[in-house]
């Protein structure tokens, strides 16, 4: 099996919905696509030390008029949750990439508790939520869903499956 | 910890922000939520300054965004010990990317202003330019009375950095003078004064 065609496809959406800000805390499984974002010269890569540093710096972005993105893994969904009361209160567009955890195959049990409420916890902040798991399927999902972001503005996270990802499996 | 020394710090915060932010020009200002909000307002409403109501610890991050989307523009961060505390972090995620147009003044004094000025870190002697250094701001500094202050504030108005000072300013009840609560509002008068009316 050769390497996934989905990182491609989802760099190509945010190509084409004009993000200029790459934020995020690296997963595994977003590694190639972070890769394809660093070569790509009109997007700036900015590293967060938390994942809710990453939703004041989109704000900041839009302020000054330009677009942006999150990627995070799903326990990281965790540290937005107060964060993301600027992005509601101000109806500011956020676009999140969340690859998940503590789903089927999870070999961490520490992953478990977030991994199981990271959707629900993202609908309470009212962050329209896509889960998918079809691979075939994300390059158009984060497109359809960045353009209702950036023109509502409103926010939309897609849960990148972890069937998608692969199992971390703790062994040599 | 010193509990009663900031009450006697001689630079008054009212006075430091209206120097501040004296004839602004094109500068874009984000102020963070309670006190260093109501100083900005203080110091004259303003479509180019984006004042917090809440998002505590997440307005340096602001500044951040802005200031990469807008190179050409000056940014001010003006915000409080208690709220620059709770992003610490952000003042790494700062270094590394290392945007010259970007200034944080946080006007410390030693309180949580706005749940009863009860002691922040600070009034412990943490010492977040210090942390700021560590960091790799390439302009740091502290600031506790008229000495230095000018030169403090042309650094935040005009230094090549990310700049990053420390007011230490007395710890007092001032009068509130509140922004607009509505972030859309808020949100959109600044694009609109930045970006046009395409915005």
């Amino acid at each position: 099996m050769g390497a996934p065609q989905w990182p491609g496809d989802i760099f190509r959406a945010l190509v084409d919905l004009g993000v200029r800000q790459v934020a995020y805390v690296p997963d595994a499984g977003h590694s190639r696509l972070l890769d394809l974002c660093a070569g790509e010269a009109t997007m700036t890569m900015v590293p967060l030390t938390t994942e809710e540093e990453g939703m004041a710096l989109l704000a900041g972005a839009w302020l000054g008029g330009q677009r942006g993105v999150l990627l995070m893994q799903s326990s990281g969904v965790g540290n937005c949750l107060n964060m993301l009361s600027l992005v509601r209160t101000c109806r500011f567009p956020l676009l999140v990439l969340v690859t998940m955890r503590g789903q089927e195959g999870e070999a961490n049990p520490w992953q478990l508790p977030m991994g199981r409420i990271t959707g629900d916890l993202l609908r309470l902040q009212e962050v329209f939520v896509h889960a998918v798991d079809d691979e075939a399927r994300l390059g158009e999902v984060v497109g359809t869903a960045g353009e209702a972001v950036f023109a509502g503005p409103g926010a939309a996270a897609v849960l990148i499956a972890q069937s998608l990802v692969g199992v971390k499996t703790f062994e040599d | 910890m010193n509990s009663t020394r900031a009450e006697s710090y001689p630079l008054r915060r009212r006075r430091v922000v209206a120097s501040l932010l004296a004839d602004r020009g094109e500068m874009l200002v984000v102020a963070g939520l309670g006190t260093p909000a109501w100083d900005a307002t203080a110091a004259g409403d303003h479509a180019l300054t984006f004042p917090l109501w809440g998002a505590m610890g997440g307005a340096a991050m602001i500044g951040l965004g802005l200031a990469l989307a807008r190179p050409e523009r000056r940014v001010l961060v003006i915000t409080g010990d208690g709220e620059m505390l709770m992003g610490l972090g952000s003042l790494a995620t700062i270094a590394v990317q290392a945007p010259a147009n970007l200034a944080i003044a946080v006007l410390d004094n030693e309180r949580y202003g706005e749940t009863g000025m009860q002691a922040t870190h600070t009034a412990h002697d943490v010492d977040m330019a210090g942390m700021a250094a560590a960091a790799g701001l390439p302009v740091t500094g502290t600031v506790e009375s008229e000495a230095g202050l000018e030169a403090a504030m042309m650094a935040l108005r005009g230094a090549g950095g990310p700049v990053f000072y420390t007011i230490k300013v007395r710890a007092e009840d001032l009068p509130l003078a509140l922004p607009p609560r509505d972030g859309v509002e808020l949100k959109g008068r600044f694009r609109a004064a930045l970006l046009g009316q395409k915005a």
